[in-house]
């Protein structure tokens, strides 16, 4: 099985524009991944699957990840001259990082019996510009998995031949297993709230709105 | 919460007008609601069928009614709180789904498991494999209308299985069994004399079965060369399990990952020529055989010592950053789990590849072409759970 250094070393001559990267995982067992920008997603998941030394033609699974907006604290070590005096002082460097949604797939191989490759994909944002290519004309197992990221994360796969929610009702506002998600006080259809919904609906009525 | 804007295309639902091959308007496509209290359903389960007479010419699965988003649950508690809820997901085999966890995490903070709970987990694993394979054929007969008989001889022998679970996890379908690093309590040599016995007398139940089932002439006639299901469009829909192996494709994790110590044991992988409902039958019959053959080996070669770890920790088990993908055999495909974790007491995302979930991708293609009551023996031969569809 070739490493994610060798793949990107024979991917990246065929897709010159593509932006490849290899994510490190700290895991002492885990794979590295491959994280492939998502207009040239579809050429590259083409690749792992049709190259002969790869052969990677079974999708096992394909998971959604949501990142929201987040500052990243990182600890830099600075030399600073106090009085005359040069100190070592440790400083803490906020960057922010804005959030995305990432969809992973986990690629082996039935002929080859090898794997995992993992190819990630991540979104611009999490509010306007969810989409990603669909990679279910590659892998139909993809097909179901697809729908189910739709569902719970909202992004949205342009090619799927049928995205439609999945495990949660077709009138459901929402995707439900994002880190933000306000499940709502009854999912019962009811307009008018009432006993511990009642409670519940009045901390964040407005005041003046008597429920 | 921001707008996310409607998916792209149309949904799938409208039904076609039925037309000649002028174009012309001829008669009416039905279409019905299968489910989702249809009882060869398994569960809560529905299918849309469109039927031209008594063909299906449409068919889409639609599920979510145990929906409970286990998966979110998993995020919002610690590593170890999550087992039971493993137990909810296959709800016959949860020893296995234990050890497709148990595995994952393993992997994630690197622990080690002792080599006499290796072996209880292979016996847990086979355990199980056996009563889920001879459960699905006594649900499998009943939805061809053999009601009853073959279905209580199927529970008389799960039966027995499930005291043997009870008696050690002290749960007979929730066992809770496997711990990160090891199993939560040892087995007895009484126990595993028992474990014997009934290993032992498996085989002629299997050969009593079979004489009554293999060779029926109605179930002959209902299986053969129904819902096949081709190599290649097997392996692209990610089809694993006893189906898979009855498409023809050789992938049996337990060969290929070799995980646990599977490579310890002599086993063979069976494999099927046609691809039908009969081939996913038989297929489980042999693989029963073979477990048996495990189970023999394992109960006659398990060593004494330590079940557990020492050093593995289990309450406020907190790995380091990282990601892990961990998969097992389950009998119904294969099961895997993916965790991230953050350095925090729970896991930052938590995931399950659910195989009865991603077997149904290719339910529409097996039916097409068939008439309504095959799809019920076709249903039937996928082997499904609707705890672990609907997660």
């Amino acid at each position: 099985m070739e490493t994610p250094e060798q793949i990107k070393s024979r991917l990246a001559p065929l897709l010159p524009l593509a932006q490849i990267d290899i994510l490190p995982n700290d895991c002492p067992a885990g794979e590295r991944s491959l994280l492939v920008d998502p207009a040239h997603a579809l050429a590259a998941a083409k690749f792992l699957r049709d190259d002969l030394q790869l052969r990677l033609d079974y999708c096992s699974n394909v998971t959604g990840i949501d990142w929201p907006d987040a500052v990243i604290k990182t600890k830099v070590k600075k030399k600073v001259t106090v009085e005359g005096v040069e100190k070592e002082v440790e400083e803490t460097m906020e960057t922010p990082r804005p959030g995305y949604l990432e969809v992973l797939y986990h690629l082996y191989s039935m002929e080859l019996k090898h794997g995992p490759v993992v190819l990630r994909l991540r979104t611009a944002n999490r509010a306007d510009n969810t989409q990603l290519p669909s990679l279910t004309p590659l892998w139909r197992g993809a097909e179901f998995q697809e729908r189910e990221v739709y569902d719970l994360y909202g992004v949205i796969f342009e090619g799927h031949p049928d995205l439609r929610r999945i495990l949660m009702w077709d009138e459901f506002k929402g995707h439900p297993m994002r880190r933000d998600y306000v499940a709502p006080d009854d999912y019962e259809y009811e307009p008018t709230p009432h006993d511990e919904v009642l409670d519940l609906a009045k901390k964040h009525y407005p005041p003046e709105v008597k429920a | 919460m921001s707008a996310i804007a409607d998916p792209p295309g149309k949904p799938n639902y409208e039904i076609l007008p039925k037309t000649n091959q002028a174009g012309e308007p001829i008669g009416e496509f039905l279409e019905i609601s299968m489910g989702p209290h249809h009882p060869s359903t398994h569960g809560v389960f529905r299918m849309d069928v469109v039927l031209d007479g008594e063909k299906v010419v449409k068919l889409k699965p639609v599920f979510g009614y145990l929906h409970r988003n286990h998966e979110k649950i998993g995020e919002n508690i610690p590593y170890l709180a999550s087992m039971p809820y493993t137990d909810r997901l296959d709800y016959f085999c949860s020893m296995t789904n234990n050890w497709a966890y148990a595995l994952t995490v393993e992997k994630l903070a690197g622990l080690a498991v002792p080599e006499r709970a290796e072996y209880i987990r292979v016996i847990m694993a086979e355990l199980t494999r056996l009563q889920n394979h001879t459960c699905l054929i006594g649900f499998f007969a009943q939805d061809m209308g053999a009601l009853g008989t073959p279905m209580m001889y199927a529970f008389r022998e799960r039966e027995k299985v499930l005291d043997l679970f009870e008696s050690v996890s002290g749960a007979r379908m929730m066992c809770n069994y496997m711990r990160f690093g090891g199993v939560r309590c040892d087995v007895t040599p009484e126990w595993l004399s028992e474990a014997k016995q009934l290993t032992d007398g498996y085989g002629k139940f299997l050969d009593e079965f079979e004489a009554l089932l293999s060779q029926n002439e109605i179930i002959l006639a209902r299986t053969q060369g129904v819902g096949v299901l081709s190599r290649e469009l097997a392996v692209s829909a990610s089809v694993t399990g006893p189906m898979l192996r009855a498409s023809g494709v050789n992938y049996d994790l337990r060969k290929v990952d070799k995980y646990g110590i599977y490579g310890r044991f002599d086993f063979k992988v069976p494999l099927g020529e046609h691809g039908d409902v009969y081939d996913r039958y038989m297929i489980r019959v042999l693989e029963m055989r073979e477990s048996i053959r495990i189970l023999q080996a394992a109960l006659r070669d398990i060593p004494s010592g330590p079940v557990m770890d020492p050093k593995a920790k289990l309450r406020g088990l907190r790995p380091k950053a990282g990601e892990a993908y961990g998969r097992v055999e389950a009998p119904k495909g294969e099961l895997g789990f993916y965790l991230i974790s953050d350095g925090s007491p729970n896991p930052y995302r938590y995931r399950v590849r659910p195989p009865s979930f991603i077997n149904l991708t290719i339910l529409e293609d097996m039916c097409l072409g068939h008439r309504i009551s095959d799809t019920v023996v076709i249903l039937g031969s996928v082997d499904i759970v609707l705890g672990e569809v609907d997660r």
